[in-house]
């Protein structure tokens, strides 16, 4: 069993993940028409953070310590199942999708309770939108990953995408181009993006993710900010995974293709902050069901056959 | 099998003793604490080995009553569903020895003892009887003595009515089950189990629709279920733990006994469970969510997990109907695995409520608050059992959760019937799944999270030690059973060679065997991983000094308690948009001036089946009734009339 | 030529999931416009061989027909009876998406049912059927008079793309006729919706439903 590769890709994506928040955050004031901050200002955030000495409500608890340990453990582990490259992970068995899913939810799990530990009506406002809408993202997502196992044939991650090649973009290229477009309206409402959410505000109303962090500070703010890059290098290998067919053989050219790509999403996702406005908060749902209904559609797509 | 006897003379000789002690509660508590202690551990032993070496136990004695036997068979599907049995009574009865001492001298604790440990006995011998009538004699004292239970507190009206629907629903129950066993044995000398001869056409059909609403009345599936939500938040918390974690369960064992009696299955069969599993799991889970009281969360909770179970067995069906020994074999295990670790989990959640009731006073989530400062332990536990119940790793909800996933996406290489049915369940899941991480979260951070809402909360007082050792060894086992997935498949396959077929078992095991080691190797990674973080923490920490205050609230310099987001505002965005379903009753607040001083704002969740189903037709047939009221007119000559008319009509009949 | 055919069929049910959930009316009759364009250069890519001179010139002709000539008619019936911009939708976002998927799925085990020749592209039938129903779903669920002749034409798209199912070649005559029909429908109803407002200044169907001068109490019931 090869040992070295697949450790080797779970180390780049964890030394990496912090450079995708940068990359967006540097398209959206490219059309801003500012300079932006450096590329790598998560990095320096996250290392001043960890320098710094919490401040604790008195009104919570070890829960709201706990919160930011669980999602930090349960991304980490979910890195070692990612596909990289089309190459075999770590960790991939049959099923190992249904496992990634949960424990996704494991650290949204840990999040809102830390969130309604704080006793604070902001963060209770947060957590009870980001439980809402899990309810209509992940059975998009499943059924998404339903269709690409039954176009693949299948059963594990590593798997599904490793037999994503160019030919299977020829004979089902619309299946897959619903897929992709449901697998990034997952994203932007999973990662707290425009339109779904806006990581950058901090009107009380309008915050989903980031109102569920307010009293988070120190380490416990870094093992959150990291999380989120993780997250967010999460749905983008995914969504790179289905769009770069090509295996060209060498490892080393399909890793570098792979890290362009995982680059190339970040940028569209920046674009599409800086092109969309922030949808009506009763509207996020429906974005969510549009998504749901792209999977759907898809996966009957793929049924009729 | 003879240790399972004994434990079951211990369970009836230590009620009998208990009954003895009433005058003195002291005495009654330790009998009939010890006897269903010891009981469990007598009978956990037998239970284990039929699991490990496959080979089931008989003993048949003879009885005096007509078409019955003393016949008792401990295969190895019986000893799975025995497990938790005797598990989660003992801890049970461990927990009620300190949660029932706040009664005594005000209840009758030796009738209580008593009907808790005839309930178990009753449960351990539908469990292992082989023969109908013995079956039914079990399945009746169940009945009774839990309903002796949930009028536990009969000052209560609540109680009251909600015995009155238990007992109603569970008599319905048992008239059904007597009619399926009646045609069943039909062509048999007897009603032993082994005797009944498959019946094909009509009469299985009317045995299947037999078994399904009367199992289905004690399972608790959706439309059946109105009784679940009354009656398991009246009874004690302890008995609440039992009954919602192993006595909905023999209706789940009974239908797959049935199910055996009745192959070869036809198509419909399958289709009928998985569609009723997956309305009951979606629609259970967003019951669940919308309910003001912990422990009614809890018993609508069960009911989606029952759901959940029942649609696997469906799954099963369809794919064992349609050829694919893999998908049936693991839609079956999954289902035989979340029974399991159901009664652990919604075990311990209950004897959590259990102790924010014995500690706080009150179950009203908009009441609470604060709990886990006050109860630490408790919160934990209770933390942990929402974990299992939201399936999340490494706790062990997610096992047989998977199971049943990895049994519908193997769908994804059939076309037609085997697909769609994969899909269905598989979407089924995935909605149930978060709404339920929706409800637990929102009641465990209600009530245990943030500040305290009232004064009762407030001045909440911690569980005692033995309900904490009941919760914590729960919580344990809640833990290992989630890491140990690949050692539970050995009895896993036994039971489903036992109930189904050893084909479908090994198909099951083989395909299930290598994700199994792989999640328990994760769940261990990712703990690994969190005690790693803590520890770095601790370092990044140092002897640095972590400052303290309020919360920030963007600010607000003086929040109130009420201020925090409470139940029915964390399940607002969810429960708004679905209101066609669940039609909750509010009161909104009407504002005429510009600048109000005093508004109020009430929700509350009404039991949509029961308002909207049962009670309009509950009208209907009493008006019904009412048409022939002039046949009770009081006038004894006529009535006497009657008897002679009905002779004289039975004698010209036969002549 | 397969795959981009497939592509336009995905295109016109991805229209009609949009036409389901819109809100406003001038982006239903653009979805329209160009559910009736897509439709009109769909024979060119099912053809054998190359595009002939014919099927050009119908393809023009349909194009201009559905892409230009119908939508203006509808603008120009919206304008002057001075309707409101929202569509008025009868259910909600989430239950007209469901019922749109749940015509594709039913209009999916239709088109393995039906006894049809074997179709070049693989998802005709259904998507022909699923729009016709999107037809009918507009038709029903909206209140105001244009977006049921909306509905009107949707159908007609969706019968449009069946008949593609079924003919090998362009039946011309055929198709010319329900084309002529279609039209003067349209403009029918155009200069119908003009009178209806002009009569009762407003094209709310749900009030047109009982007749003027009988109004209720005055006969007794």
């Amino acid at each position: 069993m090869e040992i070295v590769k697949p450790l080797f890709q779970i180390l780049a994506a964890a030394l990496l993940a912090p450079l995708l928040p940068g990359v967006v955050n540097r398209v959206k004031a490219v059309f801003a028409g500012r300079k932006g901050p450096p590329l790598e200002q998560l990095y320096y955030d996250l290392i001043k953070l960890l320098r710094k000495a919490p401040v604790y409500s008195r009104t919570s608890t070890w829960v709201f310590k706990a919160g930011p340990i669980a999602g930090f453990a349960a991304l980490m582990t979910a890195l070692a199942m990612l596909p990289f490259a089309g190459r075999p992970a770590a960790l991939a068995f049959e099923g190992d999708f249904i496992f990634l899913v949960y424990l996704l939810g494991l650290a949204r799990f840990g999040t809102v309770l830390a969130a309604l530990d704080t006793g604070s009506a902001f963060e209770g406002m947060g957590a009870s939108r980001e439980m809402q809408f899990a309810v209509f993202a992940e059975p998009a997502f499943f059924l998404g990953l339903a269709a690409l196992a039954r176009i693949t044939g299948e059963g594990s991650l590593a798997g599904m995408f490793g037999a994503l090649t160019g030919e299977t973009w020829r004979t089902a290229a619309p299946v897959l181009a619903l897929l992709t477009a449901s697998f990034f309206i997952v994203l932007l409402a999973e990662n707290s993006r425009v339109p779904a959410d806006d990581p950058n505000t901090h009107l009380e109303l309008t915050m989903i993710h980031e109102a569920m962090v307010l009293d988070h500070s120190g380490p416990e703010l870094a093992y959150i900010l990291y999380g989120a890059s993780l997250k967010l290098w999460l749905f983008g290998a995914v969504i790179g995974s289905m769009v770069l067919p090509r295996h060209s053989g060498s490892w080393a050219s399909d890793s570098g293709m792979f890290l362009l790509v995982m680059f190339g999403v970040a940028a569209g996702v920046g674009v599409v902050e800086s092109v969309l406005a922030r949808l009506r908060l009763t509207k996020v749902p429906y974005l969510l069901i549009t998504a749901f209904a792209f999977s759907a559609l898809g996966l009957i797509f793929q049924m009729a056959r | 099998m003879l240790l399972v006897l004994i434990s079951l003379v211990l369970l009836l000789g230590s009620s009998a003793l208990a009954l003895l002690f009433r005058k003195n509660p002291a005495r009654s508590q330790d009998a009939g604490a010890y006897g269903a202690v010891a009981a469990s551990l007598a009978g956990l032993l037998p239970a284990v080995k039929v699991l490990i070496t496959g080979a089931p136990e008989t003993v048949s004695l003879p009885w005096a009553v007509p078409l019955g036997s003393l016949s008792f068979n401990l295969d190895p599907l019986a000893a799975f569903f025995l497990l938790p049995v005797y598990l989660l009574t003992g801890l049970a009865a461990v927990y009620g020895a300190d949660y029932l001492k706040a009664y005594a001298g005000r209840k009758p604790l030796g009738l209580a003892w008593a009907a808790f440990n005839v309930l178990t006995a009753a449960m351990v011998l539908v469990f292992t009887s082989a023969n109908g009538v013995l079956f039914m004699l079990g399945w009746e004292l169940m009945a009774a003595a839990s309903f002796l239970l949930v009028l536990f507190e009969h000052e209560k009206e609540q109680a009251r009515r909600a015995s009155y629907i238990y007992l109603t629903a569970g008599g319905a129950g048992a008239l059904l089950l007597l009619a399926a066993f009646s045609l069943l044995g039909q062509a048999s000398p007897s009603l032993d189990f082994a005797a009944f001869p498959h019946p094909q056409g009509q009469t299985a059909t009317a045995v299947f629709l037999l078994a399904l609403f009367g199992f289905g009345l004690k399972a608790g599936f959706i439309p059946l279920h109105v009784w679940l939500p009354e009656a398991h938040p009246a009874a004690p918390s302890q008995v609440s733990a039992v009954m919602s974690g192993v006595m909905i369960k023999t209706g789940i064992y009974g239908l797959m006994r049935f199910l055996g009696f009745l192959s070869p299955w036809p198509d419909w069969y399958g289709w009928t469970l998985l569609v009723i599993g997956a309305a009951s799991c979606v629609l259970g889970a967003l019951f669940a969510l919308a309910q003001h009281d912990l422990k009614r969360v809890l018993a609508y909770s069960s009911i989606e997990n029952i759901g959940i179970i029942l649609m696997a067995l469906g799954l099963g069906v369809v794919s064992a109907v349609h050829g694919s020994p893999v998908m049936a074999g693991l839609a079956f295990a999954g289902a035989l695995l979340h029974v399991f670790n159901h009664s652990l989990f919604k075990g311990l959640l209950f004897m959590g409520a259990g102790a924010v009731l014995h500690g706080a006073g009150t179950a009203e989530l908009e009441a609470l608050g604060g709990l886990s400062k006050r109860m630490p332990s408790t919160a934990a536990f209770f933390l942990a059992g929402s974990a299992a119940a939201c399936a999340l790793p490494p706790f062990n909800g997610f096992a047989g959760e998977f199971l049943i996933y990895l049994g519908a996406f193997k769908s994804v290489t059939y076309t037609g019937p085997l697909a769609l049915a994969g899909v269905i369940a598989a979407l089924a899941l995935a909605v149930a799944g978060a709404l339920a991480a929706a409800a637990f979260t929102r009641a465990a951070g209600t009530a245990f999270l943030g500040e305290p809402r009232t004064e009762k909360a407030a001045k909440a007082h911690e569980a005692g030690p033995l309900m904490l050792f009941a919760m914590g060894a729960l919580a344990l086992l809640c833990l290992l059973a989630g890491l140990a997935g690949p050692f539970l498949l050995l009895p896993l396959g036994s039971a489903v060679a036992a109930a189904f077929g050893l084909p479908l078992a090994v198909a099951a095991a083989e395909a299930a065997a290598v994700p199994l080691v792989y999640i328990s190797a994760s769940a261990l990674i990712l703990l690994l991983i969190a005690a790693i973080a803590m520890a770095r923490r601790k370092a990044f920490l140092g002897t640095k000094a972590t400052a303290e205050g309020p919360t920030w609230d963007c600010g607000y310099a003086a929040p109130s308690p009420r201020m925090q987001y409470g139940a029915s505002s964390f399940a607002q965005p969810l429960t708004d948009f679905f209101q066609p379903i669940l039609r909750k009753l509010g009161q909104y607040p009407v504002l005429t001036e510009y600048f109000p001083a005093k508004a109020s704002f009430s929700t509350e969740a009404q039991a949509v089946f029961y308002n909207s189903v049962y009670i309009p037709a509950a009208v209907k047939i009493r008006d019904l009734a009412y048409r022939f009221s002039w046949l009770q007119h009081g006038r004894l000559q006529i009535y006497i009339l009657y008897i002679v008319v009905t002779l004289m009509g039975l004698l010209l009949w036969k002549l | 030529m397969h795959t981009f055919a497939e592509f336009i069929i995905v295109f016109i049910i991805l229209i009609n999931l949009a036409l389901s959930v819109t809100g406003s009316l001038s982006a239903c009759i653009k979805l329209v416009a160009l559910q009736g364009v897509v439709a009109g250069v769909l024979p060119l890519m099912a053809g054998h061989g190359g595009p002939q001179g014919r099927a050009v010139a119908f393809a023009a002709v349909i194009i201009l027909l559905k892409g230009a000539v119908f939508p203006w008619l509808m603008m120009r019936a919206r304008d002057s009876s001075g309707a409101s911009k929202d569509v008025e939708p009868l259910i909600s976002y989430p239950a007209s998406i469901m019922l749109c998927l749940g015509a594709f799925i039913a209009s999916s085990w239709m088109g393995t049912r039906l006894p049809l020749p074997e179709a070049g592209v693989a998802w005709i039938v259904p998507a022909s059927l699923a729009t016709i129903f999107t037809g009918f779903l507009l038709i029903t669920t909206r209140r105001k008079a244009i977006t049921q002749v909306l509905g009107y034409l949707v159908i007609e798209n969706g019968i449009y793309i069946f008949g593609l199912a079924l003919f090998v070649e362009q039946p011309m005559m055929v198709e010319l006729a329900i084309l002529l029909d279609v039209f003067v429908a349209v403009f029918v109803m155009g200069i119908a919706i003009f009178h209806i407002s002009r009569e009762f200044d407003h094209i709310d169907t749900a009030e047109l439903s009982e007749l003027s001068d009988w109004r209720r109490g005055e006969y007794g019931k």
